[in-house]
């Protein structure tokens, strides 16, 4: 029996009241004169100057740095002017403001063409791909520096560098590589793919998102900047007497990562807040694709993590500006206070460079092993381990530096303890890969890299953690290569799986198979040749971050700084495919190039602006690959037209 | 027809013949060998850790990498098409696989906790800074260490005293300080030949890190406060000291070479040193676990950090610059 909603003839009925009525906002508007990224970039350059100008008022013959000809307070304004300007610049800024003054916001405009690539743009999906550009620009700059370093490091004796630029390239590259790390994956794939992936049309919080890009935009400026102050020389532990004795240079880099942590902080808490909140019907936690379990445990990570970095950034602009002395021992500070702050951010740190690689990694081998993922549950709860853990092991970046002797077995302990619930990620794979029926394309040979780089990043991680054998390794070139081989062997390469895998979903064109093997190729046996070698540097006693060494180390240092060289020019392999496959000449892309079951790969190409046109019910778990007969995923036809993040768009639907 | 069986043997007969084989190789070939060599105790103890951790460290990365390339080479398709599917439902998961690799994981890693603690223990903190309070220490290292405070500290050849020496780090360079010889000062580290050393590294500006390569020890120098690290010399040799911790842009030229000599050699090498310098050492600030900027700055010397309340004229009399 069907109820008729139609009112029937000669009843009345009593009317509705009226809906309080909102006054429609007026659109943003569109072309030169809105705010775009050139607006911000003008209103950046203009609060540098407001900022330093009043910076000079403030604090000229009061924190005069010597032989810099600047003021540490000038410096610090003109760079948190410049940020405010920046955001003010490109409208993110706009909403609360007008909040504050009790009007409504401007309504945002939904961009179609490519400008809207060049704004402050709510839509996940648009957010990934600013994303996507942001971190390769930072990884490139960073990967440059590191070919400065290697050049510097071919000769003993003779010097490419003054040794005063070639801590700041140190410096500079280390810094540089960390925040790009800490949002490599979080940031483009996880802001795209999330809400794809558990069946929603946004994010909890899009301003939120469209914040944590562009203050990340404004953090590499602000990191950047330190360049044109001289640089700074303490490497990006940014360690306390010497931070405090350093110049200008070392303003950008405190309140670079407190901009960074502010960024992180947002983006995290989005994502989780999103993970949580916002799943489709049906999607239970059992069938939340592993992808989104790395994701919320790297969020919850971003979240309880940056805070602290943010506070030690904090204290060390005030100990610069306001004559403070968190880190200043002489005067009842502690430069332990600095260190503990920042590996207490600096652990959990590590693991949001590791756990998305994961999740990423988990996410591909099914779909071209053709096999469930084996163990999910163990997956998942490997992620979240490592997650609960990582608050618990930083003094191991301390055992040498005169802690509480005491304080040396417990964080052994729980330094080894952390590589169970990492193992399980190795099960998980290794169980996928049993006879499996294993298509090699791009993303699988990535993947694949990824388990054989971090098995060794990972093992030369527990000879770190044994504090008799990190009195060898510890602040040498062992360590360097353990960290490359987790943050890049790992991280960087499931970053790569993940472009090769999705690009064609997030652009709708293919990329060239063809570019993309010798891409793997370079790029994995030259990042081997680079790092392997470091191991033994570091063994045979060559501390970090310096630009002399033994004589006898020369063969193994330019045979790593050639393969260096060659694993840079890799990245131009990369950088071409991305070119030609995407610009010069695409190739369009089948809907479901992988045949991978994921949610995300269901909807059409290029995706809607919503995403889904109705929410999808979530039936099955995405990893039936073993069936023939597999379940549908999900039900796309009669769900509920609300809820999972719907807004408007309800009245686009045809149904209604 | 019990393919399954089959593959899995395969691996694991592979996996044993490579992991014994390569474990032997280094066991025996590599590792006697293994930096940075044998010439102290705690460089001996690391030597055999590290060793311990190969061993079990390479069955380890074999495993992985065997299955990743015999996943590569036995199960893969090499076709366009969409491979048939695999495995059934039952492929997502297995009970016994996973139990027992939770088990053999934790049970080895627990393990090497156990392990790494109690060599931590025997082998005096392993020749790592344990701070102003160190609670693995050497027999007889705390009364030597608080007779070097008070100045009363004695040392003579087969004696099996502890050596204190104090390290001060500062941008870029290390010195040394023998508090048992008057508390002279030296750039150069010389120690004698079995004998346990007690290094009490400091620093007098940024954190530095106190790395003597050959010896094994390495402990952060930080400002205002004592690091302390044992280690025993065994072997007779040169050896080289790094800064270890940036600080600052020489660091990477912050080195100097020190020798391990007989025990006979380093007294006449010590008291004659002490007589040489003893005008120097007049000048110096009296021998403290630390030291910190005096008033006047940077070039007004030092102070010892544990006189309070801080009088300088009153330590320093006459010589404190005006």
């Amino acid at each position: 029996m069907t109820i008729s909603s139609e009112q029937p003839v000669g009843v009345s009925v009593p009317e509705a009241p009226e809906p309080p009525q909102f006054v429609d906002p007026k659109p943003a508007e569109s072309g030169w004169f809105s705010q775009h990224i050139g607006t911000a970039i003008i209103c950046g350059f203009l609060g540098y100057i407001l900022g330093h100008w009043l910076g000079n008022v403030i604090g000229s013959n009061y924190a005069n740095i010597a032989n810099s000809g600047q003021n540490s307070i000038s410096a610090f304004m003109a760079l948190l002017f410049m940020v405010i300007g920046w955001l003010l610049g490109i409208g993110a800024l706009n909403y609360p403001i007008a909040k504050i003054f009790g009007r409504e916001a401007k309504g945002e405009v939904e961009f179609t063409g490519w400008t809207r690539y060049l704004r402050y743009n709510l839509d996940h999906k648009v957010v990934g791909i600013q994303y996507v550009v942001g971190v390769l620009v930072f990884f490139f700059t960073g990967g440059l520096l590191a070919m400065a370093i290697r050049t510097e490091l071919l000769n003993p004796t003779v010097h490419v560098f003054a040794a005063d630029t070639y801590i700041k390239i140190v410096s500079e590259h280390g810094t540089i590589m960390m925040m790009m790390a800490s949002s490599v994956v979080v940031g483009p794939l996880g802001n795209y793919f999330v809400p794809l992936m558990i069946g929603a049309r946004r994010m909890a919080f899009p301003r939120i998102e469209a914040f944590s890009l562009w203050t990340f935009v404004a953090g590499y400026f602000v990191i950047f900047s330190a360049l044109f102050f001289g640089g700074f020389p303490t490497g990006w532990t940014g360690y306390a007497p010497l931070q405090t004795q350093a110049g200008p240079g070392m303003i950008s880099y405190l309140f670079g990562f407190a901009v960074i942590s502010v960024g992180m902080m947002t983006a995290g808490f989005n994502l989780a807040v999103t993970i949580i909140n916002y799943r489709a019907p049906g999607m239970t936690w059992s069938r939340v694709p592993v992808f989104v379990w790395s994701i919320i445990a790297t969020a919850a990570l971003l979240t309880l993590a940056s805070p602290v970095l943010f506070a030690a950034g904090t204290f060390g602009i005030l100990d610069h500006t306001a004559e403070t002395a968190f880190y200043v021992t002489e005067h009842g500070g502690s430069s332990y206070l600095w260190e503990n702050l920042f590996w207490f951010f600096g652990h959990p740190e590590v693991y949001i460079m590791a756990l998305p690689g994961f999740g990423i990694v988990g996410e591909i081998i099914p779909v071209f092993c053709r096999k469930p993922l084996f163990a999910y549950r163990i997956a998942a709860a490997g992620m979240i381990g490592v997650a609960l853990l990582s608050f618990f092991v930083w003094q191991h970046h301390l055992f040498q530096s005169g802690i509480d002797p005491d304080m040396r077995p417990l964080f052994m302990l729980t330094t080894e303890l952390i590589s169970i619930p990492t193992g399980f990620i190795f099960l998980v794979g290794m169980g996928t890969l049993y006879k499996a029926k294993i298509r090699y394309e791009v993303p699988m040979l990535f993947c694949m890299a990824v388990y054989f780089n971090f098995l060794i990043g990972g093992v030369s991680g527990v000879f770190l953690s044994d504090v008799p054998v990190n009195v060898t390794v510890h602040g040498g070139f062992f360590v360097l290569s353990h960290f490359h081989y987790t943050i890049m062997g790992g991280l960087i390469f499931a970053f790569f799986a993940g472009l090769y895998f999705w690009l064609p979903k997030m652009t709708g064109r293919k990329m060239n198979k063809k570019m993309g093997l010798w891409h793997f190729w370079t790029m994995f046996i030259f990042f081997n040749l680079t790092f392997f070698p470091m191991f033994i540097i570091g063994l045979l006693g060559q501390p970090r971050r310096v630009f002399t060494y033994a004589k006898n180390l020369q063969t193994l240092n330019d045979f790593s700084s050639i393969a260096a060289f060659c694993l840079g020019a890799s990245f131009l392999i990369f950088v071409a495919n991305l070119m030609w496959s995407q610009f010069i000449s695409p190739e369009k892309s089948p809907s479901n190039p992988w045949d991978s079951l994921g949610l995300e790969w269901q909807t059409a190409t290029p995706i809607p602006h919503y995403n889904f046109e109705r929410i999808p019910v979530i039936m099955t778990d995405p990893y039936h690959y073993s069936e023939a007969n597999a379940p549908a995923l999900a039900d796309f036809g009669k769900g509920p037209p609300v809820h999972a993040g719907s807004t408007t768009a309800s009245s686009t639907d045809p149904d209604q | 027809m019990g393919s399954e069986e089959n593959h899995l043997r395969r691996i694991v007969i592979i996996w044993v013949i490579l992991s014994v084989v390569l474990d032997l190789v280094f066991w025996f070939a590599v590792g006697p060998h293994v930096p940075p060599g044998r010439m102290t105790s705690s460089a001996k103890d690391n030597q055999l850790d590290f060793n311990i951790l190969m061993v079990i460290g390479l069955p380890v990365v074999i495993a992985v990498w065997e299955w990743l390339g015999y996943a590569a080479f036995k199960w893969n398709v090499r076709r366009k098409d969409m491979p048939e599917s695999v495995g059934g439902p039952s492929a997502a998961g297995n009970k016994r696989t996973e139990v027992s690799w939770i088990v053999i994981t934790s049970v080895v890693v627990l393990a090497l906790a156990i392990f790494g603690t109690i060599e931590l223990y025997v082998g005096n903190g392993s020749g790592g800074g344990e701070g102003p309070n160190p609670i693995m220490q050497p027999a007889g290292a705390n009364t030597a260490e608080t007779a070097a405070l008070a100045g009363t500290g004695t040392w003579s050849p087969n004696s099996n005293q502890v050596l204190p020496v104090q390290v001060i780090a500062q941008q870029w360079k290390f010195t040394y300080r023998y508090p048992t010889f008057g508390g002279f000062e030296s750039s150069d580290l010389i120690l004698p030949v079995n004998t346990e050393i007690a290094f009490n590294i400091t620093s007098l500006d940024v954190i530095h890190s106190f790395w003597a390569y050959q010896l094994e020890v390495k402990a952060d120098a930080n400002p205002m406060q004592n690091n302390v690290a044992f280690t025993r010399t065994e072997q007779l040799g040169s050896f080289v000291v790094r800064c270890s911790e940036l600080c600052g842009i020489w660091h990477g030229a912050m080195f100097n070479p020190g020798r391990v000599v007989s025990q006979s050699a380093f007294m006449s090498w010590a008291s004659s040193t002490e007589t040489a310098n003893a005008t120097n050492t007049a000048d110096l600030p009296p021998f403290a676990w630390t030291y910190v900027p005096d008033a006047n700055g940077a070039d007004g010397g030092y102070y010892p950090d544990n006189v309070v309340p801080y009088s300088p004229t009153e330590i320093y009399g006459s010589k404190q610059p005006s």
